[in-house]
C-alpha cells in the first residue's frame, strides 16, 4: 500500500516535469532578444517577437489588479470580520460560485456587458474579465488568513479605544499582510495565464498597443493564435511564448511560497 | 510577608471608612448573552487608587461584569447590558457616549498575553496613541518609555525596542500589554485573570507591579487565585452564578465573611 502511495506521488510529478521539459526544449531556441523587443513580423517575413503581447499582458493584469486587488481584500475583510451577517453569507456563496464559473463564460458576460455597448474590443473589457477572475481568489484567501488572527487581538485593539475600522485595517490586516499578499500573487499568476476570457474582450492585435480602448494583445491569446497557425516559425514563437508565460507563473508561485513561510514566523519590521 | 500585609490592611481599615468620591459606580447592572442574565443586578463602587479583586468559580459572571465596564461586552453579537455605570461622574452607557472614547479611559489586560503580532515592542506600546491619533510623534517616544518604566519592563527591553513583541517571554509579554494599556493613560485598568497563563515568578512580578501601579491608577482584577486576591487587593467581591454575593474589605472577606456562601467558597468547600 505504501508503495502505491509513493507511485501515485511520483506519477503526479510526471505531468509537470514533462510539460516543463517539453516547453523548455521547444521554446528555448526561439527565445531571443527580438522576442522581447519586436512586434510580430508581417506574414511572409521572418523574425519578430511578442513584445506587444508582453506589454499587453502587463497592461491587462495591471488594470485588473487596480480593481480586483482592493475589492478582493475588502471583500475578504468583510467576510472575516462580519462573518455572521446575512450579507456575508450571500457574498461568501457568490464568491464560491464565481470561482467555479468557467472563465470563458466570464469572457462572454463581459462581451455582452462592455464590448457590445462600447462597440469594440478593448483593454478595459479584458481587464474587467480578469478582475472578475481575480476577485474570488483574493477574497477567499484574505478571509481565511484573517480568520486565523485570534479574537483576543481584536479585543485588545478595541480595549485601547481604537475604532473597529482601525483595528481591522491597522492591526488585523496589517499583521497578516504577508499572507494576504500571497493570495494577491496567486490571483495575478492566474490572471496572467488566462486566454479564454480575453478572446471576446481584449481580443488581440499584431501591433504595439495604441490605447486602452483598442484591441489589446496578450501572451496567452498570442500563443493560441500562433499555435493554430500553419507556419512553423509561428509555432516556434508560440513555444517561446509558452516558456515565458510558464516561467512568470512559476516565479510568482515560488514567491508566494517564500512569502508564506516568512509570514508564518514572527517578522521584525 | 503576607502577615505584615494583612496588618497593613487592618490598619488601613479605619481610613477606608472615610468617605471618598468613588471613581466608578455601578448600579443594578444586568448583562446578557441569552435571555438569561449572566450578571444579575450587580452594584458596586471603586475608589480612586484602589485595587478591587473579583473572585468566584468559573462561569460566575466576573469576566462578563468587567467587560461591561469598558463596553467590550456589547461587541459580541446578541449581547445586552442594562443598568448604570458611572465613571468619574459620566454615565458610560449614556445616549451620547461613544464606546470607543470610553475605552481610552478604561484599560484592559487580558488572560492570555496578546501583543499585536508583527508589531515591534515599541509599536505595541505606541499602538493606542498612534491608531487613536491626537498624540504628537515626538511625544510618543517619551510616553512609550514612561509606560514601559511604569510596567517594570523598560530595563529588559530598552536595547531592543524594535524587536517583535512576540519575541518576549510570556511574563514580559503581559507586562508589555500592561505598558500598552498605560500608554493611553486610562483612569481605571481592568484585569481579567492576568496571571493565569503565567509561571509563578512572572505572576509575582505582575503582583508587585499591581501594588506599584496603585499609586497612580485604579485597578479592578478578576482572579481565580484567592491567595492573589488577598495579597494584592484592598476590597474583594465574591461572585456566584451572576450575583455579587458579597463585597467588602479584603481582610473581612477572607477572615470574617458575612455570607455563608462566601465562607464556604473561601474555605474551599466548593468552587
Amino acid at each position: 500500500m505504501l508503495t502505491l502511495i509513493w507511485v501515485a506521488a511520483a506519477v503526479a510529478l510526471i505531468p509537470l516535469a514533462l510539460v516543463f521539459a517539453w516547453i523548455l526544449g521547444a521554446g528555448l531556441p526561439a527565445v531571443s532578444w527580438d522576442f522581447f523587443t519586436q512586434i510580430p513580423a508581417p506574414l511572409g517575413q521572418s523574425g519578430g517577437g511578442m513584445a506587444n503581447a508582453l506589454i499587453g499582458t502587463l497592461t491587462l493584469v495591471g488594470l485588473a489588479s487596480c480593481v480586483g486587488v482592493p475589492l478582493g481584500i475588502l471583500c475578504g475583510v468583510f467576510l472575516s470580520e462580519y462573518a455572521e451577517s446575512k450579507l456575508a453569507r450571500i457574498t461568501r456563496f457568490t464568491l464560491d460560485l464565481l470561482t467555479s464559473v468557467p472563465s470563458i463564460v466570464i469572457g462572454l458576460f463581459i462581451y455582452a456587458l462592455l464590448v457590445v455597448p462600447m462597440r469594440g474590443f478593448s483593454a478595459w473589457a479584458g481587464a474587467a474579465a480578469l478582475a472578475i477572475i481575480m476577485l474570488p481568489i483574493i477574497g477567499k484567501t484574505t478571509e481565511e488568513v484573517l480568520k486565523l488572527v485570534p479574537d483576543n487581538i481584536r479585543e485588545a485593539g478595541l480595549a485601547l479605544g481604537i475604532s473597529r475600522w482601525r483595528v481591522i485595517m491597522s492591526i488585523v490586516l496589517k499583521g497578516s499582510s504577508g499572507a494576504v499578499a500571497t493570495g494577491v500573487i496567486l490571483a495575478v499568476a492566474r490572471a496572467a495565464g488566462e486566454s479564454a476570457p480575453l478572446l471576446f474582450t481584449a481580443f488581440s492585435n499584431q501591433f504595439w498597443p495604441s490605447g486602452l480602448g483598442q484591441p489589446t494583445p496578450s501572451l496567452p491569446v498570442q500563443i493560441y493564435v500562433y499555435a493554430i497557425s500553419p507556419y512553423a516559425e509561428w509555432h516556434q514563437l508560440a513555444w517561446a511564448g509558452a516558456l515565458v508565460l510558464v516561467s512568470v507563473v512559476f516565479v510568482l508561485n515560488l514567491s508566494t511560497r517564500i512569502l508564506m513561510s516568512r509570514s508564518g514566523v514572527v517578522r521584525a519590521r | 510577608m503576607s502577615e505584615t500585609k494583612t496588618d497593613d490592611k487592618a490598619q488601613a481599615k479605619p481610613a477606608a471608612a472615610t468617605p471618598v468620591e468613588p471613581l466608578l459606580v455601578v448600579e443594578n447592572l444586568f448583562a446578557y448573552y441569552t435571555a438569561e442574565p449572566s450578571v444579575k443586578n450587580v452594584s458596586l463602587d471603586v475608589r480612586p487608587n484602589e485595587v478591587v479583586a473579583l473572585i468566584g468559580p468559573s462561569g460566575c459572571g466576573k469576566s462578563t461584569f468587567i467587560r461591561c465596564i469598558n463596553r467590550l461586552h456589547e461587541e459580541i453579537p446578541g449581547t445586552k447590558v442594562q443598568g448604570r455605570v458611572r465613571l468619574a461622574g459620566t454615565d458610560i452607557y449614556g445616549p451620547d457616549v461613544d464606546p470607543v472614547a470610553i475605552r481610552a479611559h478604561v484599560g484592559m489586560v487580558f488572560q492570555k498575553p496578546n501583543p499585536f503580532p508583527s508589531m515591534t515592542i515599541f509599536d505595541n506600546v505606541a499602538s493606542g496613541l498612534l491608531l487613536r491619533g491626537g498624540t504628537k510623534r515626538r511625544d510618543v517616544k517619551d510616553i512609550v518609555e514612561d509606560s514601559l518604566k511604569k510596567a517594570a519592563l523598560w530595563d529588559e527591553v530598552k536595547d531592543k525596542l524594535s524587536a517583535p513583541g512576540l519575541s518576549l517571554s510570556g511574563g514580559q509579554q503581559q507586562r508589555l500589554c500592561i505598558a500598552r494599556t498605560l500608554a493611553v493613560k486610562p483612569k481605571l485598568i481592568l484585569m481579567d485573570e492576568p496571571t493565569s497563563a503565567l509561571d509563578p515568578i512572572s505572576t509575582s512580578r505582575i503582583e508587585e507591579l499591581i501594588s506599584e501601579m496603585k499609586k497612580f491608577i485604579t485597578i479592578m482584577i478578576v482572579t481565580h487565585n484567592m491567595q492573589q486576591a488577598s495579597r494584592i487587593s484592598d476590597r474583594t467581591g465574591f461572585f456566584l452564578l451572576g450575583d455579587l454575593v458579597e463585597f467588602g474589605p479584603t481582610w473581612q472577606i477572607f477572615n470574617k465573611p458575612k455570607d455563608d456562601r462566601t465562607d464556604q467558597y473561601i474555605s474551599g468547600r466548593f468552587g
